[in-house]
């Protein structure tokens, strides 16, 4: 009888919750289209062709999981170098969003480059430094090295690691300074990858300018990521947090949703800036245009409004839904540059769809981050100060 | 934008690179690389080409490519257009031209071999090498398998083995580079009957297909194609319709690949080395204003407490005095009694005496 009870207050005794159960399910066919990917071939597996090299594992998984993993940098700054120390407790969670997010991102890239035990070749057998991609790499690589150690206090607190925790802690500021570097190189890296094919990406998303998109845009996601993540980790893991945590939750709504607000009005003039500056008015006339003008302000124009009306109105709910809306324009922007409106010369024949499998194998390597994540945050002091360590940071 | 700026940053940009990978980046300068002096090329005449295939036979030869699935002697297959792939260098397709009808046109396509090659500009393990020959050959020994390469590609020809699970290699021409090493000619060049396909110096092409255009102008397009699209390519082509109607790009536009990143590459160290000394100014600041809030406030505090104290001071005197007076005047008061009640016992004493020596 005692037994039950304890089983009952800690749910990973309950293996089959429905949550559990839709993940294994996901985990078990990603075990088996990756036994697919490595023994046929991508051919197996991919609606890849010679003329879209490139799928949803790069526009996705790689892009999208890249911006959508900005959170890390973007709170840090704001907390270790702009001082806004009232959003401390965002940080942890953001860190650990990030660090699991570039290391998808990495995982995700086994699968889609041919040889991948060859992915260090660029930085150790032969350097391509003329390549947008090797900049790429170098700072996934080292970015996802320097996430590594600054989650790396969470689980060092766990461990009872102290000296070494505090170690780390003092390196902090020195970090979160590379943090930014790093991701202000590699997020703009990602859209001036593009840059090599101005014949293959439709003008409307084409711009000199695709490398400050991505940017700021990554500036844009990780702010509505740490909204949206924040408010489903206090609906699932409420009882993880400290009161401390549970305070700030609305704080670190409101102001990030008012940095988002902000960074999205400046996206928006940018954005219009560029079709200006290649005089590509007359494209918004075509049924690319109709799809541009969606994206521009449905996507980036009325979450922009909507964000600033929930500030003004201190409405939560409107902040957490934008937050969502926000997200989706983002991983529409990331499709639209890397498939939508890339190849948009060729006939429909020759265009990209996406084969069950390869949206398989992407939903397969979310559902790694989310048991990733839960297993994290309900063992390591994520959401909570360590009782050892409370007022050290 | 305007030059001096993009100049300024590509000096930058080329001072930055070249300290930390000691390389130049001469994309980043205003130098114009019109391709390797004395290297070779193939001028392609469109006009001569009757689409017999003979090429595409003789390159799955000497490149040792798989059978096709249908014979090189079919010309049925020029029904549809086709493409390079992993197992095809080069294809040739008939156009159906409406300026020029009942008289199918043919284009050869395989690698137009770039003076300076987007594949070998996107490679991160530079696995794309440009030769000083002419070729743009391809290590498969470093390559990972990215495929930014067929990203890259303006002319849509890297392909890639799909089928392989674990060694996939790209497959494109070669300008049979190995063969003009031994000092033979390209094998689809050697197979053509017609003369269609000229292989030598890409000077001596250039002038060769200037001389045609001067000589027959009814016959051809006043274009070499390849002369300068992307910076220039070592295929060159002739035609005489023009150049899209036998599906070729013609807004890919004469600057070379390089070019369009070299602005994304010059950002690459001034953000390396401007934005930490950016962060750590910004983080001085703040820390320096939570100082002065916090001075401000212990000295508020301080102030506070210092006033609060003088207050309370001046009161716990005021009340001493106060009491001092009061005890003064109650002693006082005390006093009086005491010697009113002394000076009335006198009195009564001094009446009793009366009374008993009167007794």
């Amino acid at each position: 009888m005692r037994e039950e009870t304890v089983k009952a207050d800690n749910h990973y005794f309950r293996p089959f919750t429905p949550f559990n159960i839709v993940a294994g399910i996901i985990v078990v066919i990603g075990l088996l289209l990756t036994v697919l990917r490595f023994t046929r071939g991508l051919a197996s597996v991919t609606n890849l062709s010679d003329y879209t090299p490139w799928g949803i594992w790069i526009g996705f998984d790689l892009l999208v999981g890249v911006a959508l993993a900005a959170g890390g940098f973007v709170t840090s700054a704001a907390v270790y170098i702009f001082g806004l120390k009232k959003y401390h407790s965002a940080v942890r969670p953001a860190i650990l969003t990030g660090f699991l997010g570039y290391a998808l991102v990495v995982l995700a890239l086994h699968y889609d480059v041919g040889r991948p035990w060859r992915l260090p070749y660029p930085f150790f057998v032969q350097q391509g430094t003329t390549s947008l991609l090797f900049e790429v790499g170098a700072c996934v690589a080292l970015y996802l090295t320097v996430l590594f150690i600054e989650f790396s206090p969470a689980a060092m607190e766990w461990l009872g690691l102290k000296r070494a925790r505090n170690l780390v802690v003092r390196l902090t500021l020195l970090l979160t300074i590379f943090g930014v570097v790093l991701s202000t190189l590699h997020q703009s890296s990602l859209g001036a990858l593009f840059l090599i094919a101005p014949s293959k990406v439709h003008p409307l998303w084409y711009s000199a300018y695709l490398p400050v998109y991505f940017f700021v845009s990554s500036i844009i996601a990780g702010l509505s990521m740490v909204i949206f993540e924040s408010s489903l980790s206090h609906r699932y893991f409420k009882d993880k947090m400290d009161p401390e945590h549970l305070a700030d939750k609305d704080n670190v709504a409101l102001g990030f949703g008012k940095a988002a607000a902000l960074t999205l009005a400046g996206y928006f003039t940018i954005k219009v800036i560029g079709i200006a500056a290649d005089n590509n008015w007359h494209y918004l006339a075509t049924g690319y245009g109709a799809w541009y003008l969606v994206e521009l302000l449905g996507f980036v124009a009325l979450p922009c409004f909507l964000y600033a009306v929930g500030v003004r109105d201190k409405n939560l709910t409107l902040i957490k839904w934008t937050a969502v809306l926000t997200i989706v324009g983002i991983i529409i922007n990331r499709f639209n540059v890397s498939m939508i409106a890339f190849n948009y010369h060729l006939p429909a024949g020759e265009r990209y769809f996406p084969s069950w499998m390869e949206i398989g194998i992407s939903i397969f390597i979310v559902t790694i981050g989310l048991l990733v994540f839960r297993f994290i945050v309900t063992r390591m002091p994520i959401f909570c100060a360590h009782p050892e360590y409370k007022n050290t940071h | 934008m305007s030059i001096s700026r993009r100049k300024f940053l590509g000096w930058l940009g080329t001072a930055g690179l070249s300290v930390t990978l000691g390389r130049s980046a001469h994309s980043a300068t205003n130098k114009h690389f019109s391709g390797y002096p004395d290297s070779n090329g193939v001028l392609f005449d469109g006009t001569h080409c009757i689409g017999c295939r003979k090429c595409e036979a003789s390159c799955n030869k000497v490149n040792e490519l798989p059978a096709p699935d249908r014979p090189f002697d079919d010309l049925a297959v020029l029904e549809k257009n086709r493409r390079t792939h992993s197992g095809t260098f080069t294809v040739v397709n008939r156009y159906a031209v409406a300026s020029a009808p009942g008289k199918p046109l043919y284009r050869k396509i395989q690698c137009n071999h770039c003076l300076e090659p987007a594949c070998a500009s996107a490679c991160f393990v530079r696995a794309f090498v440009k030769t000083e020959t002419g070729a743009v050959t391809y290590d498969e020994s470093v390559c990972v398998g990215c495929r930014y390469c067929m990203i890259a590609c303006p002319f849509e020809i890297p392909t890639y083995e799909y089928g392989e699970a674990l060694t996939p290699r790209i497959r494109k021409c070669t300008l049979c580079h190995p063969r003009i090493e031994k000092g033979l000619l390209p094998g689809c060049v050697e197979a053509c009957p017609t003369e269609a396909l000229v292989y030598g110096k890409r000077d001596d092409l250039i002038r060769l297909a200037r001389q045609r255009i001067f000589r027959f102008p009814d016959r051809y397009v006043d274009h070499i194609y390849g002369e300068h699209e992307m910076g220039g390519t070592s295929w060159l082509y002739l035609s005489g319709v023009p150049f899209r109607d036998l599906a070729m790009r013609e807004d890919l536009g004469n600057l070379p690949a390089p070019s369009l990143t070299k602005g994304a590459l010059s950002g690459v160290a001034i953000v390396a080395g401007m934005w930490p000394v950016l962060l750590t100014g910004v983080y001085a600041i703040s820390k320096r204003k939570d100082k002065i809030a916090e001075t401000e406030k212990s000295e508020a505090v301080a102030a506070a407490r210092e006033h609060a104290d003088a207050e309370t001071k001046a009161a716990v005197e005021k009340a001493l005095a106060q009491a001092k007076k009061e005890k003064a005047k109650e002693i006082e008061l005390l006093v009086k009694k005491a010697l009113e009640e002394a000076a009335a016992a006198q009195k009564e004493a001094a009446a009793k005496s009366e009374t008993e020596e009167d007794a």
